[in-house]
């Protein structure tokens, strides 16, 4: 009992990381309908971020975490703005190539500039607690509870304030939107900052929970979050939280019942069978074919 | 500035004529493949450029056969590296484990076109989610497929696991690798100049109307997936015997994004953009190696700036003439005198 | 026996009923038009004849043989063809293309021969891409033959979709709104043209359309689709004289 409850422990803190990664992928996609491939290594970012605030500037978590998500969000605008906004009417796929291409110069820039892995210091004492055969750490708790309370953040945003009925309007109809006097561009810009600021915060947390960074790490944990997305219906943020929570306790599952090497096999597997099963995935609703 | 134009105008004429020449295609085969042999017999090309070449015609069959898949039918696949995997792991087992020894060169062909009909039936198995799904869902469906596959073979200990497979003699020569490139090429623009192919380009464009139009468009699915994923088996398994070694951790989503990136950068939708920009990509990581990890940096930014003043790609959608078929130039000329009949009847 | 028989076809979308009890029977050589108002379910009609959509309850038959269950790119071979609403050409590809994309059930070589350009190939491509530039010719389209159809002016776009559609060799043809966006002059034109279609290719026809000019002029009978259901059905002047028909169209207070 306490096992599974340990191990349903652990299947939150990484669903938790997923989801709001996944978050950044689907408002993106909300938006504009584009796939912002670069959302993984903005997580990267993030992580690295901390590391350097932490190190350089010896802040404490809370200044750290808030910082690395400024940090990102900012990036994320910057390169909205020069990247992907000259090809906003262009091919949907040149935009794709171009998030490719983002994402592979922030790796290898990062690479190149810091080619050994480096290792977050610890920003949060950690203390265990252990009940029975069942150990909770602080960490985990404070990783849990900080995403749900950023996704509860976002949902309260996108559904209850002006600029997210702007954005929730802007993923219905493009055309419409600025004849209702609502500046598309300052609604996209604020997407991409909520978005890859929550990549931000999942780069800083990630970083709490599994230290050791490099520049690479962004792509699997980015291609797995995109995943998330689509499974939860891609452009729904209420199923990007529920794919990035059933990816990692999937994941944390295969691990528990299986050799590790396994996992990522399985993973996709059931990825894959969920999507044959439901193409359009949990929430999203399949377009009816206009004729 | 006229004069140039007019230079130019001459130069290209000349170039069409040359090109369109019934003899220029086997010609040309028939002096590369010689050139191919006597480079390999006589060793008169420095050994490091004679690699970079095998890379530049591996990359031209990925490149080329992504195209049909990504450029021609309009899918984002993202798989192709996993098809790669097959053949190259499927051709390697072969030569190393099956092929007596002294026969290597002889079984060498067999291996690899082994390898690309595994690849194809594999293809097979992924167009099928591709009837019902379209865009970004099978973008994860090949994404996935992708993972399973390196994942599979990391977990199967008789090919090496994480740690790959080795002992391939180093069969991959420069004549076998003119002759699989020319031969997907070749392959590749007749499927596109055929009823198929407009199928194929009918999908990209609309697909509910060309079904209406009386295209099975199942059946050019799995067309298009088999020729695609049997040209990336073939040249995954060229890869692996002119490397000599592989393991899974080579054929994951970033080999894919390079295919990809050679894609798009030459454009969609046009074979000659797909020899063009599998050449450059390959050529200009060669060049730059000097510079280190920033030549990473450095293409990335140029494909950004690429695709913000090139969306489509250096070619996009359009063709070289010379690898249109006569046929089609016929076509284009019987219509034209037809035009002119018309016009001389109505007074 | 009739050509096409549709009896008591039902169609509904997540509970909302789009096409209700629809019944027809077309007789070969026949040419009738279906109005109602916006949102009637008159292409409806169109996408469960076609396949694109599959009917709830209902058969639908044409010459006898049943088309529920099966795919579009049957029905179309079996000899249906339609336009579109807007238009749905392949932009990017050639005229010529996209009328020789509409011989595609035609043409008799296999995969293989198309790959390595042999044997029946040569010969059936010819014999394709002639027919197609002959149809483009009676269409008077054949100047723009390798023009990318986006390229065309409208009223040449709708012409070119009426001739891929006929390249499909249809007995039945369906006309979502031809004369959307023209003016009374062109109007004249298009039913005469619509008739000379019909005695070219001799083909059925049933066409959608909310140009009453059009409809009165030329269709030989009238179905009247109000919210899914039939309202009404037969001649043109006992159609416009129906107080249902009225009603649906200009609402309860003018008709009575």
């Amino acid at each position: 009992m306490a096992y599974i409850f340990q191990q349903a422990l652990n299947a939150l803190q990484l669903g938790s990381i997923y989801a709001l990664i996944a978050l950044g992928y689907t408002m993106v996609y909300g938006i504009l309908t584009m796939i912002n491939f670069a959302h993984g290594d903005l997580f990267m970012v993030g992580a690295f971020f901390c590391f350097l605030i932490a190190v350089y500037l010896k802040l404490s978590f809370v200044p750290t975490l808030l910082l690395s998500m400024l940090g990102v969000a900012c990036l994320g605008v910057v390169i909205e703005r020069f990247a992907y906004k000259p090809l906003r009417n262009a091919p949907r796929v040149s935009a794709i190539i171009t998030a490719l291409g983002v994402g592979l110069f922030l790796e290898n820039f990062t690479l190149a500039l810091s080619p050994y892995p480096k290792h977050i210091p610890p920003l949060l004492g950690n203390i265990t607690w252990t009940i029975g055969s069942l150990s909770v750490s602080s960490l985990q708790i404070i990783v849990i509870v900080l995403s749900l309370c950023l996704m509860l953040i976002l949902d309260f945003i996108v559904q209850h304030t002006k600029a997210g009925m702007a954005m929730r309007a802007i993923s219905w109809d493009k055309t419409i939107v600025p004849l209702m006097g609502v500046s598309v561009n300052r609604i996209i810009s604020l997407t991409f900052a909520i978005g890859t600021g929550l990549g931000g915060a999942a780069g800083v947390m990630y970083g709490l929970a599994y230290p050791v960074i490099d520049p690479y790490m962004g792509i699997m944990v980015g291609w797995k979050a995109f995943i998330c997305a689509v499974v939860g219906g891609i452009g729904n943020v209420r199923g990007a939280m529920i794919g990035g929570f059933i990816l990692g306790a999937v994941e944390i599952m295969v691990a528990a019942f299986f050799p590790s090497t396994y996992r990522d096999f399985v993973a996709f597997t059931l990825l894959l069978i969920l999507l044959i099963v439901r193409p359009y995935g949990i929430l999203g609703k399949p377009q009816p074919q206009k004729v | 500035m006229s004069s140039i134009k007019t230079i130019y105008h001459n130069l290209l004429a000349k170039w069409h004529t040359l090109t369109g020449h019934k003899l220029f295609w086997p010609v040309f085969m028939a002096a590369g493949l010689a050139f191919c042999i006597a480079v390999d017999t006589f060793d008169f090309v420095d050994l490091y450029l004679q690699l970079i070449l095998i890379y530049v015609g591996i990359n031209i069959i990925l490149t080329v056969s992504l195209n049909l898949i990504n450029g021609y039918m309009g899918e984002f696949s993202v798989g192709h590296a996993g098809f790669m995997a097959v053949g190259a792991y499927v051709a390697s087992l072969l030569t190393v484990h099956v092929c007596p020894a002294g026969a290597q060169n002889l079984f060498f062909p067999l291996a690899i076109l082994t390898g690309g009909i595994v690849a194809a039936l594999v293809g097979f198995l992924v167009a099928i989610p591709s009837f019902k799904t379209r865009g970004d869902y099978l973008a994860i469906v090949t994404l996935a497929f992708c993972m399973i596959v390196k994942s599979v073979l990391e977990n199967i200990d008789a090919v090496g696991g994480p740690r790959g497979l080795l002992g391939m003699e180093k069969l991959t020569t420069l004549p076998w690798v003119f002759f699989w490139t020319a031969l997907s090429v070749w392959v590749i623009r007749n499927l596109v100049y055929s009823n198929f192919g407009r199928g194929v380009l009918s999908i990209r464009e609309d697909e509910i109307a060309s079904d209406l139009m009386s295209v099975n468009t199942r059946q050019v699915k799995i067309i298009a997936f088999i020729v695609s994923s049997f040209f990336a088996g073939i040249a995954g398994g060229l890869f692996a015997h002119a490397l000599q070694f592989i393991n899974p951790r080579m054929f994951d989503i970033l080999k894919s994004t390079d295919i990809l990136i050679m894609v798009y950068l030459g454009g969609i939708g046009s074979i000659s953009g797909s020899i063009i920009g599998a050449v450059i990509y390959t050529i200009l990581l060669e060049v730059l190696r000097p510079i280190g990890i920033w030549r990473m940096v450095l293409m990335p930014l140029m494909l950004v700036l690429l695709m913000i003043y090139r969306p489509r790609g250096i070619m996009g959608m359009k063709e070289a003439r010379m690898f249109t078929p006569l046929r089609d130039l016929v076509t284009e000329k019987l219509w034209r005198q037809k035009k002119k009949e018309a016009t001389d009847a109505t007074p | 026996m009739p050509l096409l028989e549709i009896s008591k076809v039902t169609h509904r979308f997540e509970g909302l009923c789009a096409v209700s009890d629809f019944n027809l029977v077309l007789k070969p050589h026949e040419l009738i038009g279906i109005i109602g108002p916006n949102g009637a379910g008159k292409t409806t009609v169109f996408n469960l004849i076609t396949g694109v959509y599959r009917a709830t309850e209902g058969s639908i038959k044409l010459q006898g043989k049943d088309l529920v269950g099966m795919t579009p790119y049957q029905i179309t071979r079996l000899g249906i063809a339609r336009t579109f609403q807007n238009i749905r050409l392949f932009k990017e590809l050639s005229v010529l293309d996209n009328v020789r994309i509409a011989h595609y059930g035609q043409i008799a070589y296999s995969p293989a021969e198309a790959l390595l350009h042999i044997g029946r190939f040569r010969s059936e491509e010819k014999r394709i891409t002639n027919q197609a530039l002959d149809l483009l010719a009676i269409f008077k389209l054949d100047e723009s033959a390798n023009e990318k159809a986006k390229n065309l002016p409208y009223g040449l776009q709708r012409r070119l979709e009426i001739a891929r559609a006929l390249a499909t060799e249809p007995t039945l043809l369906l006309l979502d709104e031809p004369a959307a966006g023209m003016n009374p002059n062109e109007i004249m034109q298009l039913m005469d043209f619509i008739r000379w279609i019909r005695k070219t290719f001799s083909v059925t026809i049933i066409l959608i359309e909310h140009q009453m000019r059009l409809v009165m002029g030329i269709c030989e009978r009238l179905v009247v689709l109000d919210f899914g259901a039939t309202i009404a059905q037969g001649l043109p002047a006992v159609i416009q004289e129906n107080p249902k028909v009225m009603e649906a169209y200009l609402g309860q207070e003018v008709a009575s």
